[in-house]
């Protein structure tokens, strides 16, 4: 295992002295990623510009073992692309070309570092876009997306990451090349695009790819619902997707998250609501206005205090402002927060919210709620201050506690943002010992010397079984200032 | 039986195959035995799991075990006003959800809704080691260990036995009505492909015999606004027609000579192989009656970045489906070994080597 000052002269031939970075200074701003609880300086950050500097990467790191975690924009909340003190960070950002906009065959061809904002930038000359929308969009990158099958909040209507993908070219850690997907509808075989798609950077390394454009909507509108009770919210959600009607987005938020995206950016929302609902539509013709008249009409019948449509683009915009802003809003309240994400059938919201409720007054800590209601996706924000002694520790109860309720309502611990490190634990919750071992030898197909990203997303069985264990002591953490990977 | 009584004995079947070293062939509604090759190996009938799980239509997904009758399922979806997106092709009506998943075939709606591996949401499965296996579930955002669950559609039962299958349901549009154009090819392509680009609410389209028809979805006054935008005739009986053509009921499909279903970029003008086509999916989807020699269709499509797979011949040559590149047939064994390390399950019903 080569030591730092080792690096620069192992990778000469692989690219420049410029890309090669191994002094703390450099290192210290990829010590995590948007998980940031935990940190830890990586052997070397490597900046590759090409294609062909990756697989010259990844082939001396494979002779010399050295493992490797690839690394996009950094804004994954999961702490995927957190550094392993022996391995390198392979920083993909650098390959952020965009080398085709195809308006005909509706497609962007595109370097992994490329923002995904910036296709929908590219391609709106057209009038097409990219629908897969992270709040993050602004920063993170499609080679992350891809390892993440990130989601937005037009997914409901338009999908995740994997329905928009058409092809997609990854290096193995052979150092080999492949293709995979195409411009086509279908493609033979087996699917390993979607398998690709979250393995989170477990896998391969993803170099390039082409991602599905649509024509921009014409008309939309978006409505504003407030609701005394968060229940009633829940409902009105069910009813108008029972109803008929698939909204292009369809978000709610809780009464900390008004206070806060209000205060942040005056949205005008109704800070005196226990929910609002933010429903985005678009369509063709009537079929808006009769969308419109649904999802009024459900709203009404679950006891909405008010129903408002935005009057012109400038308040639609205004309203998904508050709501792209939650996360910020929060970080001004509290030093700290946990970002949790899991998924639940849309049926048992109400009953999860109160639960989540209980366990901030039980543990006393207080949590936001912010979610992708269309899609069952939550985002309880877990408010903390790191520099109390124990309060990390109650976030991360907190947030296992409400990950454990997902999977027992029949949903899952994660929904968008990974697994990586922060939710290695509740992989055992959610999986049998049988499917583990199936995971791992997926994994192995790809990397059989366990090169690519250690240590994430599978957990050990010796792991599981501390766990298990873990639980008979009330959920306290054995070996809790070990840090968890 | 009940399901863990059923699940143990089909475990307790595929260790048996494991220790013996004989190989199963896994039957559904054995409805589809024309497509993809013929094994030889002992019958393992998975018709008689039978039944709907769950069903919520306001959750939008419908779980069923693997020898539900896909009639049945468009029933009950139907009665609440829900489809499955991608329009299933069911030629007989023994037609099964798993034989459907298994083989991964998607209809009309394709190019305008979903495929069918963008519709499955989890899959309980028993691997090649006899393994009872979850992955996946009912909701649709899950990125919790590695997408299993779409691997195994579309691969032929080679990676594991689908006990019960969780799908992504749509509403159904309120109306849908039929036009028809007539139009030359290279006209019906470049309309359709200029549509894409545009709001209009179509759900299929089709060519073939000089005419383009174009199917749209929605409320009434939103399908006769298209309507005028379009032009063209409205057929009568538009659900008969789409639903004659995705089971190959109509005259084109009635055929002694081999029948070639061509995946292709939507763009592409018409090829230049001898004999009757058709198009679907704004031109994607191509299908050819041809006598022409097979290696030259082949190695013509590939030229074009396109799969040809023999759908239906009666002269049966191996590997009738589009082929894969050596790198990736890499990853296929080592996915294959994953799952089903001593090949049991369906060896070669995909490919001869897998
Ligand atoms: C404020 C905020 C809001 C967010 N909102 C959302 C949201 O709405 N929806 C959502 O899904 N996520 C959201 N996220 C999470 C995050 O932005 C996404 O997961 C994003 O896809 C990560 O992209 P990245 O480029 O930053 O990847 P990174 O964080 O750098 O990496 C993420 C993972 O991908 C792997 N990886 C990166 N690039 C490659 C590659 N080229 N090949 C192989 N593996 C690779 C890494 O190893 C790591 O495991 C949010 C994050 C923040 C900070
Ligand atoms: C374009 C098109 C054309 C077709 N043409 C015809 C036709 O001409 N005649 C006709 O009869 N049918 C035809 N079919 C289709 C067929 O009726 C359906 O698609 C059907 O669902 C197949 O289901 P099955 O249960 O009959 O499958 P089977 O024929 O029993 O099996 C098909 C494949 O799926 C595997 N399989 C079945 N069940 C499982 C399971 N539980 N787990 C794992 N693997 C499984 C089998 O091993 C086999 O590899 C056609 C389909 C399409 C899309």
């Amino acid at each position: 295992m080569p030591n730092r000052s080792e690096i620069p002269t192992l990778f000469s031939d692989c690219l420049p002295k410029n890309n090669i970075l191994t002094s703390t200074e450099t290192l210290r701003p990829y010590e995590c990623d948007g998980y940031t609880a935990y940190k830890s300086l990586p052997l070397a950050v490597l900046l590759p510009e090409t294609t062909q500097q990756v697989i010259d990467i990844i082939k001396t790191c494979q002779s010399e073992s050295i493992p490797i975690v690839t690394r996009g924009a950094g804004t994954g909340l999961s702490g995927g692309a957190h550094p392993i003190s022996n391995g390198i960070l392979l920083n993909l950002s650098k390959l952020n070309e965009i080398l085709e906009i195809n308006h005909e065959l509706q497609y962007a061809h595109v370097g992994p570092g490329v923002r995904n904002l910036a296709i929908s930038d590219a391609a709106s000359e057209f009038g097409l876009y990219y629908a897969p929308d992270p709040s993050s969009q602004i920063a993170c990158t499609i080679g992350g997306n891809i390892a993440e099958n990130s989601g937005g909040v037009h997914c409901l209507k338009y999908g995740l990451t994997v329905h928009n993908l058409l092809e997609i070219t990854f290096v193995t850690i052979d150092g080999e090349l492949i293709t995979i997907g195409s411009e086509c509808y279908e493609n033979p075989g087996y699917d390993i695009l979607a398998l690709l798609t979250g393995s989170e950077g477990m896998l391969a390394i993803m170099v390039e790819a082409k991602v599905k454009l649509l024509p921009k909507p014409t008309n939309k509108e978006v409505i504003l619902a407030a609701f005394n009770k968060v229940e009633d919210a829940g409902n009105a959600v069910a009813a108008i997707i029972a109803g008929g009607v698939i909204p292009a987005g369809l978000e709610m938020m809780d009464n900390a998250i008004i206070s806060a995206a209000e205060n942040f950016c005056h949205a005008g929302y109704p800070t005196d609501a226990a929910a609002i609902l933010l429903c985005e539509l678009d369509g063709y013709g009537d079929s808006l206005q009769w969308e419109i008249d649904q999802v009024t009409e459900q709203c009404n019948l679950a006891n909405a205090v008010s129903v408002h449509k935005a009057e012109d683009a400038d308040e639609q915009e205004l309203f998904w402002k508050g709501r792209k802003s939650a996360f910020p809003a929060i970080g001004q309240l509290t030093p700290d927060y946990l970002c949790m994400d899991g998924t639940i059938p849309r049926k048992h919201l109400a009953h999860v919210l109160s639960e989540i409720s209980n366990y901030s007054k039980e543990i006393g800590l207080a949590v936001a709620n912010v979610f992708h209601a269309g899609d069952g996706n939550l985002h309880p924000l877990i408010m903390y201050d790191a520099n109390n002694l124990g309060e990390l520790e109650k976030a991360e109860q907190i947030g296992g506690k409400i990950l454990e309720l997902c999977v027992s309502v029949g949903g899952t611990i994660t929904g968008e943002h990974g697994v990586g490190i922060e939710k290695l634990n509740q992989m055992c919750v959610q999986f049998k010992r049988e499917e583990l071992n199936q995971f791992e030898r997926i994994k192995e197909s790809f990397d059989p010397t366990h090169l690519l990203n250690p240590g994430k997303v599978i957990p050990t069985l010796q792991r599981c079984a501390e766990f298990g264990k873990m639980h008979v002591h009330h959920g306290e953490m054995p070996f809790k200032d070990l840090p968890r990977f | 039986m009940s399901e863990s009584d059923y699940i143990q004995t089909l475990s307790a079947v595929i260790e048996e195959a494991n220790a013996t070293q004989e190989a199963l062939q896994i039957l559904g509604g054995n409805s589809k035995s024309f497509y993809g090759n013929k094994i030889s190996a002992n019958t393992l009938d998975v018709s008689k799991h039978i039944g709907i799980v769950d069903y919520e239509p306001s959750e939008l997904y419908i779980t069923a075990r693997n020898g539900t009758l896909l009639s049945e399922i468009e029933e009950i979806l139907e009665a609440n006003n829900q489809m499955l997106p991608f329009e299933p092709p069911h030629f007989s009506p023994s037609a099964t959800l798993g034989g459907t998943v298994a083989c991964a075939l998607s209809g009309p709606r394709r190019a305008y809704a979903s495929s069918m591996r963008d519709c499955v949401l989890g899959v309980n499965i028993v691997n090649g080691k006899g393994e009872y296996l979850e992955f996946g579930g009912q909701v649709m955002k899950n990125v919790a260990g590695y997408d299993a669950s779409r691997l195994m559609c579309g691969a032929f039962g080679t990676l594991g036995v689908l006990t019960q299958i969780s799908l992504r349901v749509s509403p159904k549009p309120h109306s849908e009505i039929t036009i028809a154009i007539e139009i030359n090819q290279r006209e019906a392509l470049e309309n359709m492909n200029a549509w894409t680009q545009t709001q209009l609410p179509i759900s299929a389209t089709y060519f073939n015999n000089e005419v383009l028809y174009i199917r749209i979805a929605g409320l009434e006054s939103t399908t006769k606004k298209a309507h005028q935008e379009i032009g063209g005739q409205i057929i009568e009986n538009s659900e008969k027609f789409w639903n004659d053509l995705k089971n190959h009921q109509t005259d084109f499909f009635r055929t002694e000579k081999p029948l070639w279903r061509i995946i292709i970029p939507n763009t592409t003008p018409g090829l230049p192989i001898n004999g009757e086509s058709c198009l679907e999916w704004n031109g994607g989807l191509r299908w050819i009656k041809s006598n022409e020699n097979t290696q030259q269709i082949i190695n013509l499509c590939k030229k074009m970045k396109a799969q040809a797979t023999l759908f239906k011949t009666n002269s049966k040559t191996k590997d009738c489906l589009a082929s894969i590149n050596p790198n990736i047939q890499k990853l296929h064994l080592n996915l294959k070994t994953a799952f089903d390390p001593k090949r049991i399950l369906n060896p070669g019903r995909m490919y001869s080597w897998c």
